[in-house]
Order: structure tokens, then sequence, then C-alpha cells
């Protein structure tokens, strides 16, 4: 049976359907609906239930779903299943972000397409295991070795999960990088009511191939891929490389070259990327900026302090890499104190930092409890 | 010298092999001349266009086309062809 | 023009000659690796190689001509999984060398063989890491001093073989580079078998290694592996004593048993024929 026809019937089926379930379920109904058809995972809190769904459902469409011996296995077969033809996806958490980071640069710096899910966890190491938390915003950016650029967007709800799902395997194929959803516990295992889309209102960005001439590491800003088993007798590598995939590590300039554009793709493309809610209203005083759980609290905070007279604006960053920083300069010359949610001890507030000369006060909240709405009006009308 | 007779007829099984080294590849490991079992080589002060001490075909007429050196050669620097017979 | 080997045509030629140090056992891997795929008229855009980091990761990449995967230190056989998982057609081969496949890569050897998933596995074992210039590997033998041993190697050494059987290999042998002939034939016989198939093919290092032993030249080493093997059936007569620095050499098991992939398309096929 054809494959393609196969999972147009089966999203044929859940089309408008509503469904009460888990952050991390509609990840992966998202997966499904994007054309995922490899994933590979091990079992960590609080993201197994994305590798239990997908066993169950992606046989359904004739794809596969497998278990590997660690985490580094899953994102080292993700990107293998990649490079022979495959829309590859892992899920895990932090301890298992962690272990993936070289796998990660090697994706990076053979610009694979491909999606990983890092619901986020109380850290460091095994901290609280079954406890959300939003530890991992600098490692997303910064975990793997070397310059590199890195796209990572956060969902605040269960339908945003399955949404920005589709999204990242999109932004992965049109910028042939590797995409993290930085989710969290708190999302993650999140029940809430979502509606199954119609996937034929679904756009999906679909890989692109190299003709016969073409080579795959250089060429233009994002170059074309290949599919092994096509007879390009193609070379793939994570050492430095020249545009033909060939390995050069002694010549300076094609180490420089390759790393720019590599970092060009992400960078240069920041306006088409990132993506943001703002709630702005005139003569803002104040600013609250939260991404992932904490945007929820954080936004009913601003409701209430709007309803007590307060001018204060509301930004919600859904990209996190690249880093929105026009929209927090933005904010920055309107405000004269911006207050930064998070589940951390400050690691949003310290890039939002670089970028304001207002004052940028962190609300941390650690321990494995979100914030609450008054808790965070109590921090604000300080 | 062993002349033979009008009526000899060479025996079509017998085979006769040439021996060649490609200088290019060849890095004077030694191996080809320490492992021949019928000694078709042996070393020399020649040096290759790369800069190695080349081994020299001593005797490419014992070759019998075991290919031992053929295989064993980590630069695929040995080839061995079957001669055709002249009938 | 100087005449080239036939077979160099399977090899990116704009990458020769090779970097190997003279007398490499590396070398003559991808001499015999070459013959093998020859000689069983495999067309070589249906391969996948995948190899690690190392100097016997240099035989795939770049040298023979193949779709290449060349990934991290000690993760071949993941990437490959990945690659085996969505094409299972194409012919996916792993060479590289032990600590690669074995030390850091340890875990996966173990899973991918457990699992039997149709790859075949080349593991050059040259009882050092070399390329990063001489340290010890968990296939150097105890009391060789290397540069991160230097009072001699406190380990015992690993046999591959016998872990790679252990964790379900259907296909495992152990051979020399002296034992070229034998090593071709396995070499086929472990490339068209359906399964995890595993061959440990003990190298000569006469730069790293070597100098460690004080065995400079190829040919030293091949003469020891000459004198000094014995075939794994003659090996199960003998008693323990005799074995002592021996390298037992053969094929140890070929056997059949069902495969990962199909293993996972079956259970696909059994959702659509329930519908």
């Amino acid at each position: 049976m054809n494959n393609s026809s196969l999972r147009q019937k089966y999203l044929k089926k859940l089309s408008g359907k509503t469904l009460f379930t888990q952050g991390d379920a509609a990840c992966a109904y998202g997966a499904i609906y994007a054309g995922c058809d490899f994933f590979a995972g091990y079992p960590i809190t609080p993201a197994s239930e994305i590798a239990e769904l997908l066993s169950l459902e992606l046989p359904k469409v004739d794809a596969y779903c497998v278990q590997m011996e660690d985490e580094i296995a899953s994102i080292a077969s993700v990107i293998g299943a990649v490079w022979a033809g495959g829309k590859a996806m892992t899920a895990t958490s932090g301890p298992g972000f962690s272990l993936m980071q070289e796998c990660i640069g090697y994706a990076v710096m053979t610009e694979t397409p491909c999606v990983i899910i890092d619901v986020q966890r109380s850290g460091p190491s095994t901290g609280q295991a079954t406890k959300p938390a939003q530890g991992d915003i600098m490692q997303a950016r910064w975990g793997t070795h070397g310059d590199h650029e890195i796209i990572a967007i956060a969902p605040n709800s269960v339908q945003e999960c399955l949404s920005l799902t589709i999204e990242c395997f999109n932004l992965s194929e049109e910028y042939r990088t590797p995409v993290i959803l930085l989710t969290d516990g708190e999302i993650g295992h999140l029940r809430e009511k979502i509606v199954m889309p119609d996937p034929n209102d679904i756009k999906l960005t679909h890989r692109r191939y190299a003709r016969k001439s073409e080579v795959i590491f250089g060429g233009r800003l994002i170059p074309p891929m290949i599919e092994y088993g096509k007879g390009t007798f193609s070379h793939v590598t994570g050492s430095t490389h020249k545009e033909s995939g060939m390995r050069d590590v002694q010549t300076q300039s094609v180490h420089e070259k390759l790393i720019t554009r590599i970092y060009a793709k992400i960078d240069k493309n920041r306006e088409k990327i990132i993506r943001v809610e703002k709630d702005f209203i005139p003569d803002a005083e104040y600013a609250v900026v939260a991404y992932g759980a904490t945007s929820r609290p954080a936004k009913g905070a601003v409701i209430k302090a709007r309803k007590a007279k307060k001018k204060i604006d509301f930004l919600r960053l859904i990209t996190i890499w690249p880093f929105p920083r026009n929209e927090i300069r933005e904010l920055g010359n309107r405000v004269k104190k911006i207050f930064v949610p998070e589940m951390n001890l400050g690691q949003i507030s310290r890039e939002i930092e670089r970028f304001v000369h207002c004052e940028v006060v962190p609300i941390s909240k650690i321990g494995g409890i979100a914030h609450s709405i008054d808790e965070t009006y109590e921090a604000i009308n300080e | 010298m062993i002349i033979p007779s009008k009526d000899f007829k060479p025996d079509k099984k017998a085979k006769f092999f040439e021996v060649t080294i490609d200088e290019d590849f060849c890095k004077g490991c030694g191996i080809c001349t320490d492992f021949c079992p019928k000694s078709v080589f042996e070393s020399s002060n020649k040096i290759n266009p790369r800069g190695y001490y080349q081994p020299r075909i001593k005797q490419e007429g014992e070759c019998t086309g075991c290919k031992l050196c053929e295989l064993l050669c980590p630069e695929l620097a040995i080839i061995i062809t079957e001669k055709k017979i002249h009938e | 023009m100087n005449k080239k080997h036939p077979l160099v045509k399977y090899l990116r030629e704009e990458m020769l000659p090779t970097v190997f140090c003279p007398g490499c056992g590396g070398g003559t891997v991808l001499n015999v690796y070459a013959h093998a795929i020859n000689e069983l008229g495999i067309d070589p855009a249906t391969i996948v190689s995948v190899t690690g980091i190392g100097c016997s990761s240099w035989i795939p990449s770049p040298y023979y001509k193949t779709d290449t995967l060349h990934v991290l230190h000690g993760r071949a056989i993941a990437f490959a999984t990945g690659v085996k998982i969505k094409k299972p057609d194409l012919k996916v081969i792993v060479i590289a060398g032990d600590g690669d496949i074995a030390a850091i890569g340890g875990n996966h050897l173990i899973h991918a063989a457990r699992r039997n998933i149709d790859l075949t596995v080349f593991l050059i074992n040259n009882s050092i890491y070399a390329m990063t210039g001489g340290q010890v590997a968990p296939s150097t033998p105890q009391g060789v001093p290397t540069t991160t041993t230097p009072y001699g190697n406190p380990e015992p050494n690993f046999d591959f073989t016998q872990l790679a059987i252990a964790a379900g290999a259907c296909y495992a042998a152990r051979w020399t580079t002296y034992h070229v002939f034998h090593l071709l034939k396995s070499m086929k016989k472990a490339i068209i078998k359906k399964g995890f198939s595993f061959i440990e093919i003990i190298s000569q290092c006469p730069v790293s290694y070597g100098k460690m032993v004080g065995m400079r030249t190829a040919s030293d080493f091949l003469r020891l592996y000459k004198e000094t093997s014995v075939n794994v059936k003659k090996a199960a007569l003998m008693k323990e004593e005799e074995l002592e620095n021996k390298i037992i050499i053969g094929e140890f098991v070929d056997k059949e048993r069902e495969e990962f992939t199909e293993a996972l398309r079956n259970i696909n096929k059994r959702l659509f024929i329930n519908k």
C-alpha cells in the first residue's frame, strides 16, 4: 500500500476531531502530520509518552518507531535515516539532551534536517526527574561545541505542541538544520482540548534534492540534499569539508567558508524564522517577556495588572533561538523595566540584558512548580 | 638452453604472468618482497616518484599467479595479469 | 602512463595514493574489500559505507567509493542502524577500528548484534589507538607500554569476536591481514549474509603499535600472524596453555535468525492484514 495515501487516510480520519490529550501526544500527532517516517528514542520522563504514542501510531502509516539502547543511538539513527531519505525525529529530556549534543553538532555540521524534542525537566543532572523546568535554554543554544546557530521554538499549549512540531519539520527542511522543540514537563503532561487539523490545510516544506551537477555542501546559502542509494556516491562527514563533501581540515579558508555559511543560513534569515506574540499597549512603562509554560500565568498576571491600571506590555517568545533581539530591542526602547518569569535562574533574562538598556528583572522559580498568576503579579507589582 | 622438438605442443594449462608495480602508489613496505613464495621481487635502491625505495621485479618468469602479493599490498600497487600464450 | 590496478575504479581516485603508513594493514583490508565487492558483482551504488574516526575509517572515508557516512567516534553502528531501517534494500557496511567500534562504540555493537540488524561490520584490530599517536586500547595486550600506559598496560584485552558472538551475531569470524584469501572469502560471505555479520581483522600497525613492541616492519607482523594463528576448529581440541599467545582465526559462528528490519516490516504488515 502506498505510504502517503495511507498517511492521508489516517489523517483524514483524525481531521476535525476534538481530543482531550497531553502535550506529548500532540507532539507525536504533529510529527505524523509533518510526514515523519522514523522515530528513535529512549525512555525518559517526561518525554516517554511521545515515543509510546508514536510506537502505536507510526506503524499504522507504515512508518517505523524504534527504541534504541541510549539517547546517543537515538539521535544517531535519526540522522542516518534522514540521509537515507527519511523525515526523522527524536524526543528526550534534559539528561538525554545532554547526551545528544555531539550528534546535534554533527547534524549542524552536515546540515541534516531533523527534529529533536526536549521536554525540559528540573536539573542539573537527574534533578527532579518528574518535575518541569525551563533549564535547557542555553543548552539548546550552546550545548554542542563550536560556532553554530540553532533554531529552537517553545510551545505554550497542547495545540501548539501539534502545530509547532509541524513547524519544526518545516524549518528543518527549509534551512537544512536540526531544529529543537523546547517544550517542558508542564506542557508535555498538561491535558487540554485540541482540534485536529485538516491535513489539506497543513503546508509542508519539502526537501530539495540536488540535480546532477549540484554540490550538496555549498554552491548557495542553503544547498540541496541527496538521498543515499541514488548513485550519487556522496561523502557526508562531520569533519570540515569542501563543497563536494570531501574532507579538508588543513585549509583555513575552507573551514571559514563552511562555518560562516552554516551560521548565515539561520542568521541571515532571522526575520523569516522568528515568531513572537506581541501584546503591546500605548505608553507602556513595564513589560513582561515569557515563553513556554510560564507564558500562561505570565499573561494572566499581565491581565490582572492591566485591570489594576498598570501600563504593561506582554511579549511571548515563540522562537527562542535565533533570539528575537530586534523585538527585544524595540521593547527595551518602550519601557523602563522588563520582567522575565522563568522556571530557571535566569537564562532568557540574561540574553535580554544584552540587547536593552532598561532594567531586566528575572522572576525565577525553580523546584518543579510552575509560576502562579498571583505570585507573578506580586513580583511585577513590587 | 633447452629447445623443444618440432612436434612439441605447449601444455595448455601452463600460465605465465606479467608482474607490474605501480610506481605512483608503491611505498616500499617490503611485504611483497618478504612473502612472495617464488622470490619474484627483491629490494632495490631505486627511488620511485613518491620517494620510496621500490622493490625490483627480479624474476617475473617465476610468478605462478598466486596473487598473494597483489592481495597483501596495502596500496593496490601490484598488478598480476595473465599473459596470453601464442598458440 | 603508470599502469593502475583495475580495482582502483572502485576507489575515489582523486584521493589516492593513500595516506596509510607504508605497510599499514588497513591498506590490505581496503584491497581485499575491493576484491570482495568486485567478485560479488555488487553495484557500489547500492552500498552505504558508515565509519567513525581512526586510521581504519579511511578505508570507506574517503577511499572506497560508495555513498559514505563518516560520523562521530564510536557511533558508526548507531548511524548505520538508521540508514538500514529506512532503506533496507541497501547494503550497509561498517568498517572501522577496534577503539571506534568496541570501546566508545561498544554499546552500539552489542545491541546491533542482539537485534540482528542486517549490517556487515569489519572491525579492524590493530591493538592501539594509532591515529592519535599510540594510546592504549581495549585491544592492547596486557603489559604493553603505550603513550598512556608508560609502565605497561595493566588491563587485559578484549576478545571482540567472542563479544560479538555473545551479543548474538549471526556470522562471526576472525582473520588477519596475512590470511588474505580466507579474509576475501569470509568478507564475501559476510556481505551477502542477511543478519548481523561481524569480522574481526587483526591488522598490522608498524608505526604506532610497532614502536611499542619493537616490530617496525609490516613483514614482522605478518610473520607473527602466520606463525601464531590457529584455526578455530583445531583450537577447540587444544589445551588452554597451548593456546596462550595464539591468534584463533576462522569462522566461529554462521547461523540464521530473524533479522531486525524484517521484524519491523512484519509488524506493519500484520496491521494491514488485520484491517
